[in-house]
């Protein structure tokens, strides 16, 4: 069985506003039954101040589907219209202390439903910018579409450059595979003939100066200061690559494991900045020979308080 | 074995152990049998010998193998002692089973299987598909038989394996195994059983048939995880997995898990003296189970072939609720089952299984396995029944696909997504 958090399974057996809304003047509906979930979101909103008075909703899912949708209903009641749409999937999840990777869709479905009820209170319509495709990383929840998109756009060719570009992989281990598999249907869609034994190779000059091939440093254990500094360092290496992007990135803390960082720039609000996370989590590791979490800065503050 | 007696063990089977519950998941794994681990205990500490030793360390070891051997050899009814091979699962001796059979006849390039095998066999064919293997999948109807027209036309002199389960672990559908491996040898195929859900629950009687190789799994049976079985028939063309020691006669390497391997010897005794018993009281219970459900629940059936199946065995396909949901909810009330929703596996796809019978998509999600052993009471049984009705009222009442008067008509019009 899932390990779900206390918070997934007392929304799951104890849900809060199940069932549609009377007098409700918003209704979103996503998903279908063959998919395996739905959901139909049923809001009253206040017209004069656009606050959100009920919420109610009905599932057709799993036990954090069912979560998820109790979840949201709470979080929303008392927001105004503009306030819910702020609402991400991952707040959704960070609500209930976190969804295991394979179910943060549940999530997704929420927000989903809210944007859609959203904008059928304003009269528009929503377009859904869904893209499922097949779940290659089950540890960090990615999908074949995003690999297959980061390959093409930087000639990825090996398990190794997928993890530090989508962290797909970086986990258990078990998909590895798998993603060999995406790379190799991938550069074939594109007609080109994959260059083999990329990884040991020094990469194109215009890509991510991804894997270096020096050996993992540091066998014996390093100082905090020797630690801070290496960081440093690897940090500095990766900047000329986040500032083509328009991003930064800054060292606030060290603790233990956990290594403090403040996204800043276009970084900061990116959809691609788990990824990079990602990315950085991994030069890290490789840099100080030891196992290393990336945590952005916001994240501290929520741990701290929790 | 006297039916009283066993009733007996079956209430008494709780004292001393801590986990509270009533357990339906047995075609998952089983509850070790205490008669099965006292006798295997002693080979930890006081038996410790290695087989292969000279000394009498080992030479006790090797009898006790000696004796396993026999009564594996028993329950499935070969003809030799020797065509029993340890190994240490079901998959093992499935994978062994099939590399064998390639190995052994490198011009054959294809081998045949159903769309509905456990993953021990599908995975694998789908590996061997990308070295060049042409697999053939034999399609089952919505009741999930086989369709024999099909396999008739598969059988070639390029077959190398024909590969079908006895009995199908989710719905229990029960194959005609011996029918189809003469054909195979007919045809001159060699022909590969997964038994691990029919052993010891089906009488099986493997010299009077033609079939070559079968599988057999011990935690299914009442024995320790980590102890399987292949029979292989004596005088079939055979290549080992693993290679390396001599031990059972250079067809495992490695040396003997005897343990394990003593245990599963007197699961299988005890499976053969309580087989009457499966059949016919474990049976009752399972159908008392169904029709209590059944009368009780509107929008549900069972799946596979009914008349067809494991006598433990009860799949029951709940409509427009999804299988995880009922699962949790009965996990709360101490009732432990599985599913084949998609949800429960962290796949995006309902269980092949129930898409290869093409189960309605309204149901499809909500399938739900209670498998029953010997150790299942009817105190036990009437708790279930009472306590599922509730369960699926609850979430279907959560449900957008169902009203007050029932499901609600062509569900997939009244729901209008924005994307499906």
């Amino acid at each position: 069985m899932w390990e779900y958090s206390e918070e997934v399974k007392e929304h799951f057996f104890n849900p809060k506003n199940a069932g549609a809304i009377d007098e409700a003047n918003a209704t979103g509906e996503v998903g279908s039954i063959s998919c395996g979930d739905a959901l139909r979101l049923t809001l009253k909103v206040n017209e004069e101040d656009d606050v959100i008075i009920d919420a109610g909703f009905q599932t057709f899912g799993c036990g954090s589907a069912i979560a998820s949708s109790s979840a949201l209903t709470e979080m929303i009641k008392g927001m105004t219209v503009d306030e819910a749409l702020k609402v991400s999937n991952q707040d959704i999840a960070d609500f209930l202390g976190g969804l295991p990777p394979e179910k943060m869709h549940c999530s997704v479905m929420g927000k989903e439903a809210l944007e859609a009820a959203i904008a059928n209170y304003r009269g528009e319509e929503w377009v859904d910018d869904h893209e499922e495709g097949e779940l290659v990383c089950k540890c960090f929840g990615i999908e074949a579409p995003m690999i297959e998109e980061q390959v093409r756009a930087n000639k990825l060719t090996t398990v190794e450059d997928v993890t530090n570009y989508t962290k797909a992989g970086g986990g258990c281990s078990t998909c590895h595979e798998k993603i060999e598999e995406v790379i190799a249907k991938t550069w074939e869609a594109m007609g080109e003939t994959m260059p083999v034994a990329a990884a040991t190779t020094t990469p194109d000059e215009d890509l991510v100066p991804l894997v270096t091939p020096e050996p993992v440093a540091a066998k014996g254990k390093l100082t905090m200061v020797q630690r801070i500094r290496k960081i440093e360092e690897t940090l500095e290496e990766m900047r000329p690559t986040l500032k083509a992007d328009g991003g930064d990135v800054e060292l606030i803390d060290v603790e233990g494991k956990n290594v403090y960082v403040k996204m800043t720039g276009a970084c900061s609000n990116c959809q691609l900045a788990a990824a990079t996370l990602g990315g950085i989590q991994q030069k890290l590791i490789e840099a100080l020979g030891e196992f290393i979490k990336v945590i952005p800065e916001s994240e501290k503050a929520k741990l701290g308080a929790a | 074995m006297d039916k009283k007696r066993i009733q007996r063990n079956a209430k008494d089977h709780r004292r001393g152990i801590t986990m509270q519950g009533i357990y339906l998941d047995n075609n998952a794994t089983t509850k070790v049998d205490e008669t099965i681990l006292a006798e295997m205990m002693p080979f930890f500490t006081e038996y410790y010998g290695n087989p292969s030793s000279i000394h009498q360390f080992g030479e006790r070891v090797g009898h006790s193998l000696k004796k396993a051997r026999k009564q594996v050899q028993a329950l499935i009814g070969a003809e030799h002692d020797h065509e029993v091979v340890f190994t240490s699962c079901g998959t093992e001796s499935d994978s062994t089973a099939i590399l064998s059979a390639i190995k052994a006849q490198p011009d054959r390039k294809e081998i045949i299987t159903t769309t509905v095998e456990h993953p021990a066999i599908l995975t694998l064919c789908e590996f061997l598909e990308k070295d060049g293997y042409t697999i053939h999948h034999i399609e089952v109807d919505n009741k999930g038989r086989l369709n024999m027209e099909q396999y008739k036309k598969a059988l070639s002199d390029k077959v190398a394996i024909v590969s079908i389960m006895w009995a199908n672990n989710e719905t229990g559908t029960i194959f005609p195994i011996v029918e189809m491996a003469e054909m195979a040898n007919a045809a001159g195929v060699m022909f590969h059983t997964d038994a691990v859900q029919a052993v010891g629950k089906l009488p099986i009687d493997l010299k009077n048939t033609k079939i070559d190789m079968l599988s057999l799994s011990g935690h299914k049976l009442h024995a320790p995880k980590g102890i399987g079985a292949l029979y292989v028939r004596r005088g079939l063309r055979f290549r080992p997995l693993l290679r390396g020691g001599h031990q059972e006669r250079g067809r495992r390497a490695g040396t003997e898990n005897a343990a394990g391997v003593v245990a599963l010897g007197k699961a299988c005794e005890l499976a053969m003296e309580h087989m009457e018993y499966e059949n016919t009281t474990v049976k009752a219970l399972r159908d008392r189970l169904e029709k209590g459900i059944l009368e009780q629940v509107p929008s549900c059936f069972l799946t596979g072939d009914v008349e067809n199946r494991l006598p433990n065995t009860a799949n029951i396909a709940f409509e427009y609720i999804e299988g995880e949901a009922i699962l949790m909810l009965l996990n709360k009330e101490g009732i432990a089952a599985s599913s084949g929703s998609a949800c429960t596996s962290g796949s995006l796809e309902p269980s092949h299984v129930m898409r290869a019978m093409d189960i309605p998509y309204t149901a499809a999600h909500g399938t739900v396995r209670f498998s029953l052993s010997r150790y299942n009471t009817e105190a036990e049984i009437d708790k279930v029944i009472a306590a599922v009705p509730p369960i699926m009222e609850r979430l279907r009442k959560l449900s957008p696909y169902w009203s007050e008067q029932g499901p609600v008509c062509e569900p997939e019009k009244s729901f209008n997504p924005v994307y499906a």
